[in-house]
């Protein structure tokens, strides 16, 4: 409670910061509204629903993407990890295609998809797969093989072993692999939103870009404090539950 | 669904089986490291009794964890049978449980977890079957305080506790203990000793134990397989006829282990790594 309360005090010294610059008049108020302005900016796009609309287009490409991302990258890794010949060819094209960052595959994305919501899903994908990939193929590699001939002593075979033993013993690798993942999908959502007009949809990239377009710096910084907060949500509710679930059962937190 | 056949198959679960008799029949096997080929067993062989307890000891590199590995079926020998009661072991199965040196428990899941693992690869139990199956063997283990701890947070006695419940729930015949107790403490030890020895009268398992710890062989086996490396051989046999429960203190207890320690001695090579 004491930490929470301290958090908040943080925020609250933070905008009234950005308030004292603000009202300093050092920068012109076109180039930095003030809280106010961005709340009210906030607000209004939230009353007539922009906003709602933008953050569920958003969210639905990037979760989709996000989601086959992992479905199609799990047996990828599994693979890898299983056999030396998949290693060999599509470990190594995984990891090339891991440094590339995801933000370079949108004038592929582009030119193979047209303006559509293909694009965008191809990009989030990019970003998702290569990383869950090498995570699970890493964390399967890391697995203790005792654990392996235990299991298969308790009569554990083939799928079974799969997925009760090998799995969930590589799950830290898995998740951080998940976490970077998901990292670097939301970021070339945003940086394909912003340089591309779906006309399928407008999401927060492109609320941002015609913010800018518009000069409305209220819009442009209420934009990205939604993109902060979703950021920070996704966060406490899906990673920080399992990470706590792991440091405590595997017994790695401080 | 059907009450009274869950309650029973409990009891028939919970029934202690028949222990296996083991035969081990002229065994080989050999390894290729960069530095050669090892002979690790050279024509092996071996009679264990239904529901004896056999201790194999040596010195490292002498086979003898070998020999454990090919009768749980995780190694296949390169010439040689293994069978359990007269029938060839092909692979691993839990008729032959192994308790491993290190606990080789799993992380992600709780004590309970654990001990249901094996038991969840029983297909004609129920949930609750299980359930009951496992707390059964954590009590005999005298763990049933600590069924939803994590696993690292137990002492190193306690993880190998779980891990002989975790061996004992899907009912073997026969349970293969590789040093399971080498890393823990002597007090902790010789509480163990005492324990399996009460388990093993109470489940009547064949139990087949290595160790490089000669006093601990002599504490639990009826018979000491004294193992000589390069290439690893059965040098001689001990029968140990002490009363049960015994005392790893008792006077006899150290005449039998200072006769095997001469053994030893014998064949060690100068340089090899003197057992305790």
């Amino acid at each position: 409670m004491k930490r929470f309360l301290f958090a908040v005090l943080f925020f609250i010294f933070l905008l009234f910061v950005w308030q004292k610059l603000y009202d300093a008049h050092i920068w012109s108020a076109v180039l930095l509204p003030s809280p106010g302005q961005v709340a009210n900016y906030l607000k209004e796009a939230a009353a007539d629903g922009t906003l709602f609309h933008a953050t569920v287009i958003t969210m639905r490409r990037l979760l989709i993407g996000y989601a086959v991302g992992i479905v199609i990258g799990l047996p990828l890794g599994l693979i890898t990890a299983r056999w030396n010949l998949f290693e060999d060819t599509i470990g190594t094209m995984a990891l090339g295609l891991q440094t590339l960052p995801s933000v370079c595959w949108v004038p592929l994305a582009l030119l193979w998809f047209g303006q559509t919501e293909a694009a965008m899903l191809f990009v989030v994908i990019m970003g998702t797969l290569w990383s869950v990939v090498i995570a699970t193929d890493t964390g399967v590699r890391h697995v203790p093989p005792i654990y392996r001939r235990a299991a298969l002593t308790m009569g554990s075979k083939h799928f079974h072993i799969w997925f009760k033993v090998i799995l969930p013993a590589a799950l830290p690798f898995i998740v951080s692999g998940m976490k970077q993942g998901w990292a670097f999908a939301w970021r070339s959502l945003m940086a394909a939103e912003i340089f591309v007009s779906i006309l399928t949809g407008f999401g927060l990239g492109q609320l941002l870009h015609y913010g800018r377009e518009l000069s409305a710096m209220d819009q442009v910084i209420g934009i990205m404090v939604v993109i902060v907060v979703i950021g920070l949500l996704a966060d406490k509710i899906f990673f920080s539950p399992i990470e706590t679930f792991m440091h405590r059962r595997w017994g790695t937190s401080q | 669904m059907f009450r009274a056949k869950t309650a029973s198959s409990v009891t028939d679960e919970l029934q202690v089986v028949p222990p296996s008799k083991l035969a081990i029949e002229d065994v080989s096997k050999s390894f290729r490291p960069a530095t050669g080929t090892v002979l690790a067993l050279d024509r092996v062989s071996l009679q264990v009794n239904e529901g004896a307890f056999v201790c194999l000891v040596g010195a490292s590199g002498c086979g003898k964890t070998t020999l454990l590995n090919i009768i749980a079926g995780l190694e296949k020998p390169d010439r040689g049978d293994v069978l359990a009661d007269g029938k060839p072991v092909t692979g691993p199965g839990r008729e032959r449980l192994v308790m491993f040196q290190e606990a080789a428990l799993f992380p992600w899941l709780d004590v309970f977890g654990n001990v249901l693992f094996g038991l969840k690869l029983k297909p004609h139990l129920s949930n609750k079957d299980r359930r009951d199956v496992a707390r059964y063997y954590l009590e005999l283990v005298g763990l049933t305080r600590f069924e939803h701890a994590n696993i690292h947070e137990l002492s190193g006695g306690m993880k190998q506790r779980v891990a002989l419940a975790r061996a004992l729930a899907p009912n073997p015949r026969v349970l293969l203990m590789d040093e399971p107790f080498a890393a823990l403490d002597a007090l902790t030890r010789e509480q163990l000793y005492g324990d399996i020895q009460r388990i093993w009268k109470a489940r009547n398992k064949t139990i087949v134990f290595v160790t490089h710890n000669v006093r601990e062989a002599v504490c639990l086996g009826d018979r000491v397989l004294l193992f000589s490396p390069h290439p690893g051989r059965i040098q001689e046999e001990f029968v140990i006829e002490l009363p049960r429960p015994r005392d790893l203190n008792s006077v006899e207890l150290a005449e039998y282990a200072s006769k095997i320690m001469h053994s030893l001695r014998a064949f060690m090579q100068p340089n090899g790594a003197a057992p305790e």
